[in-house]
């Protein structure tokens, strides 16, 4: 290490990439062998939900779950916080 | 029984040709016969980094076509006697590898005794790559701690363990390794890059082997020597314990932490 980059570090962003991953890649999996009309879907859920409360597509989660030969599509949506008026 | 090992990534240019060839020579060096494939069709390279370029008359694609016999297009290493380059085509014909091709020529490598075949995957998850991990029995995934090559590697073991012959006919699963390469413990210390365990932890795979970034490796590739064969470099000495790993012995890891260096040297680079 140089002198010059002694003093002008880059930040420690290290764990921000394990976080991004941890999420993407856990939905990766569980959209993986669901049915191809997984994104269809989530694409169709946004809009709908977005006629009557602003939401980001962040805040939209689908996930399928496979548990004892039942399939069960978990659907979250995190609502906007409600602006003082 | 010959063992089908790819070497793959999803992400282009994150060393699995480099890892091919090393891994290969490391295998055959211990006395085993060893063919190494190249599946980038179009891109042919594998043959610069095991330096016999010059040497290329037949290829996989004349093989599978049956303009040459396979005993033709293999190229002996000059440096260890048990060590086979099958180059790959020039062609742009995307197509000229098929399934069944390619099955064929796997079958006569295992028939003439060869123990260990590496398949040298090309980026991507489209035909080429599709193939090189089609008849594998384990596969090395070759990953850089960054957030797009470990993305790209999970869709890889997806594809593993679906898109594969050992899935399609229910068999065992195809064995999965992770090796971790461009390695740069200071910048991991420095919180820069995800740790080893951090990688690990979110592909959930076992570690085959961590390697550093380091020039050598460029200049390995600038002189045609599979860079385990270098002496004594940092580098070779921990594909060194990757391949003595995959044949099943227990060695720790090393190279995780940057080597101590004096006041010195830290205060005026290097
Ligand atoms: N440990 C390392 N340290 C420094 N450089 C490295 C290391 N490993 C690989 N490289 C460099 O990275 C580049 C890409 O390597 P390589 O060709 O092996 O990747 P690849 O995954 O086969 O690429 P492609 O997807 O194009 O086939 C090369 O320039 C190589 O020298
Ligand atoms: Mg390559």
């Amino acid at each position: 290490m140089g002198l010059l980059a002694f003093f002008r570090r880059s930040p420690a962003t290290a764990n921000i990439a394990k976080e991004r991953l941890r999420i993407i890649v856990s939905q990766e999996r569980s959209a993986r062998g669901g049915p191809d009309y997984l994104p269809l879907l989530r694409r169709e859920l946004l809009e709908v939900i977005r006629k009557y409360v602003n939401v980001d597509p962040e805040a939209i989660q689908i996930n399928l779950e496979r548990e004892e030969g039942q399939e069960v599509l978990e659907l979250s949506v995190q609502l906007p916080e409600k602006k003082a008026v | 029984m010959a063992e089908i090992i790819v070497t793959t990534s999803g992400k282009g240019g994150v060393g699995k040709t480099t890892t091919s060839a090393s891994i290969a020579s490391g295998i055959a060096r211990r006395g085993k016969k060893v063919a190494v494939i190249d599946f980038d069709i179009g891109l042919r390279n594998l043959d610069l980094i095991m330096g016999c370029e010059r040497r290329v008359v037949y290829d996989f694609v004349n093989v599978i076509q049956g303009e040459s016999t396979l005993k033709q297009a293999l190229i002996k290493d000059k440096r260890i006697e048990t060590l086979f380059v099958l180059a790959a085509s020039q062609t742009r014909d995307k197509d000229a590898l098929s399934l069944e091709g390619v099955r064929k020529v796997l079958d006569e490598l295992i028939a003439d005794g060869f123990d260990y075949i590496i398949c040298d995957s090309p980026a991507g998850i489209e035909k080429g790559a599709h193939l090189a991990m089609y008849f594998a029995d384990r596969a090395i995934v070759v990953v850089n701690p960054e957030v797009s090559s470990v993305r790209d590697s999970d869709r890889i073991l997806g594809l593993l363990a679906s898109k594969t012959q050992r899935a399609e006919k229910d068999e065992s699963k195809v064995k999965e390794h992770l090796l971790l390469t461009r390695y740069s413990p200071k910048r991991v210390a420095a919180g820069e890059m995800m740790s080893v365990d951090d990688v690990k932890e979110i592909l959930g795979i076992e570690v085959i082997g961590v390697i550093p970034e380091s020039p050598d490796v460029l200049a390995a590739s600038n002189a045609g020597t599979p860079v385990i064969l270098n002496a004594e470099s940092d580098v070779s000495l921990a594909y060194e314990d990757a391949v003595a790993r995959l044949l099943g012995e227990t060695v720790p890891l090393r190279f995780l932490e940057e080597p101590k260096k004096g006041f010195f040297a830290r205060m005026f680079g290097g």
